[in-house]
């Protein structure tokens, strides 16, 4: 087994997660209390990523970050190096990648919060933001765990975006699926199946916690 | 100037009456004002309005010497910074927090001494020793609206809102802790506002009433004026209760109050103590007329009277009669006729102890 692929892939999904835990809650509050009437197109704009190919994605954000657009050019004047092909670039990717599978989780918790409480706790003085982690953060644990969980396991499988943006270095952004690819390509399915077994295993794991933690939030199956 | 309260707002949500209410009261350390009215008459709103949660497209809000809202001038004061004690009719408790926690929930300002020492105070107004760790969902209906309004009141709100406050409790309790609640109302020294649509809690909370009807409030005043002495037939009909005044109960026995009201003697079900004060109301449709002079009915109450007004509302007739105090009888017209009823007319209004509605204000 490729130990680094799988270290690239943990520390990338780890990433992934926390940074979606603190970028996601402002959006995901945002779409669930907003009454702008036009909020419809953001919240089209943070779903595209569940419907794009990664392909497309990978493609866009390639040319996002490139040295020819003004953020990839701002990026190297900051740090000095490039960020496609990098780790760093890799994860901006990811980021954006698995958007949705932690806005969307946090929002649906946050609009089962009784508005009611919310306003209880306006009219007690207690202002927006103290409001938000004394009431409705508790209030949304199991969103909040279904959303940091699923982003990291998205993450963990991710490939189109990973092989379009970070490319196939070993040590930097080779990740473990595409190792698989790579053992397959290269005729070893030995290695490809242990890999592959450790993914699943993985997998499967992270998404009985998610079902453990709460079926309501995000459940695929119909409720009994 | 007097202290003042000052509401004028426009709100229109799609698809409903627009709610046009405008208003105005004077306030002391402890007024009670009730906005009464049937569902659906916007009472909830107006509230909403002055706690800040809702926004109206134009008016103003003003508190004594605040203003909170003045659309024109583009005022909009947040209900963190209204200082109210706000709560709604199904209590809204933080089901994370236990009592304590709810409690001392709006009190972050406070140093930590000062903040157990308020929550200890209130813990003890409210009667909740021993239920300090229980949450929410253990609690019963009465319980839990002790516990609102203890966090309601706090952080020493300026004013009070409450949306139909004894409305989610069962029929006992609620009796029960509307006497309950104005006393505590009246200890608090907090003036407040009430929504409600039952007549008996408006007459037993409320210092000032205003009937809200479509949208609109269509009069205020005292209690007793309002209910007595409706602006029109829409507030008569919204309140319901033709004759409302004020008596002493003289005498107690089994169940039987009798109550004496500017010198008249009236029997009532009630277990009111003697010297206690009450609000007389009877419906009008409760009243029966008769003959001075005729034979006797089982109705304990016969108040002899003169007519001092007869109004038709078409099949029926509304007679005013001066019985020591003004009382409103509903009679069909052949009555009327047979009755020969004028106005000036002798006659005897009977009507039957359980007719007589006791409301209590102490």
């Amino acid at each position: 087994m490729n130990w680094t692929a799988i270290w690239i892939t943990v520390k990338l999904a780890g990433l992934t997660a926390a940074t979606l835990l603190v970028v996601g809650l402002p959006i995901a509050y945002w779409v669930s209390f907003s009454r702008w009437r036009w909020k419809f197109l953001i919240e089209s704009v943070v779903a595209l990523p569940l419907v794009l190919p990664p392909t497309v994605l990978g493609f866009y954000i390639l040319v996002a970050i490139g040295p020819h657009s003004p953020l990839g050019r701002l990026y190297t004047d900051l740090v000095g190096s490039p960020l496609p092909f990098t780790f760093q670039g890799l994860l901006f990717a990811s980021i954006l990648y698995s958007l949705p599978f932690a806005v969307q989780p946090f929002a649906t918790s946050f609009d089962q919060v009784d508005r009611k409480l919310i306003e209880a706790s306006w009219t007690l003085g207690v202002s927006k933001l103290k409001t938000f982690f004394s009431l409705i953060v508790p209030l949304s644990t199991a969103g909040l765990v279904t959303g940091v969980v699923l982003s990291f396991a998205h993450t963990l499988g991710e490939f189109g975006v990973v092989l379009m943006v970070g490319g196939n270095i070993e040590g930097e952004t080779r990740t473990v699926s595409i190792d698989i690819y790579d053992e397959v390509q290269a005729l070893n399915y030995v290695g490809a199946a242990k890999t592959s077994f450790f993914l699943l295993a993985v997998s499967y794991f992270v998404l009985l916690l998610v079902y453990a933690v709460n079926r309501k939030v995000w459940a695929v199956w119909p409720q009994k | 100037m007097a202290a003042e309260v000052v509401i004028d707002i426009t709100k229109t949500f799609a698809g409903r009456t627009p709610i046009r209410a405008r208003f105005h009261y004077s306030v002391d350390a402890s007024t009670v004002l009730i906005l009464f009215g049937p569902s659906g008459s916007g009472k909830t709103t107006v509230l909403r309005c002055i706690a800040g949660l809702e926004l109206p497209e134009q008016g103003t809000v003003r508190f004594i010497s605040r203003t909170w809202l003045d659309t024109s001038s583009k005022i909009r004061v947040s209900p963190q910074e209204r200082r109210i004690g706000y709560m709604p009719q199904d209590y809204a408790l933080f089901p994370t927090y236990s009592v304590l926690g709810n409690i001392a929930y709006g009190l972050g300002e406070l140093s930590s001494v000062d903040r157990k020492k308020r929550v200890d105070e209130l813990i003890d107004l409210f009667q909740l020793r021993g239920l300090e760790e229980a949450k929410p969902s253990e609690l019963s209906g009465g319980q839990q609206q002790r516990v609102a309004l203890a966090r309601a009141v706090a952080p020493r709100p300026q004013l009070l809102l409450l949306d139909e406050p004894l409305s989610a409790l069962d029929a006992a309790t609620r009796l029960q802790l509307r006497g309950e609640l104005r006393s505590l109302l009246k200890q608090l020294a907090l003036p407040s506002m009430i929504v409600t649509h039952d007549w008996t809690e408006a007459l037993t909370l409320g210092d000032v009433i205003a009937v809200m009807g479509n949208g609109q409030v269509l009069q205020i005043g005292l209690p007793q004026d309002v209910f007595s002495r409706p602006k029109n037939a829409e507030v008569a009909q919204i309140v319901g209760v033709e004759t409302v005044v004020q008596g002493h109960v003289i005498e107690q026995a089994y169940g039987l109050a009798t109550i004496r009201v500017n010198g008249m003697t009236l029997k009532a079900l009630g277990s009111d103590a003697i010297g206690s004060s009450v609000f007389v109301c009877i419906r009008a449709e409760d009243v029966l007329l008769e003959k001075a002079g005729s034979g006797m009915t089982s109705a304990r109450n016969h108040l002899v009277g003169k007519v001092s007004e007869i109004i038709p509302h078409g099949v029926m007739v509304q007679v005013k009669i001066e019985c020591g105090f003004p009382l409103v009888a509903m009679v069909t017209r052949g009555a009327m006729e047979e009755l020969s009823l004028t106005v000036g007319s002798p006659v005897i209004a009977a009507m039957k102890a359980g007719a007589v509605h006791l409301v209590p204000r102490t």
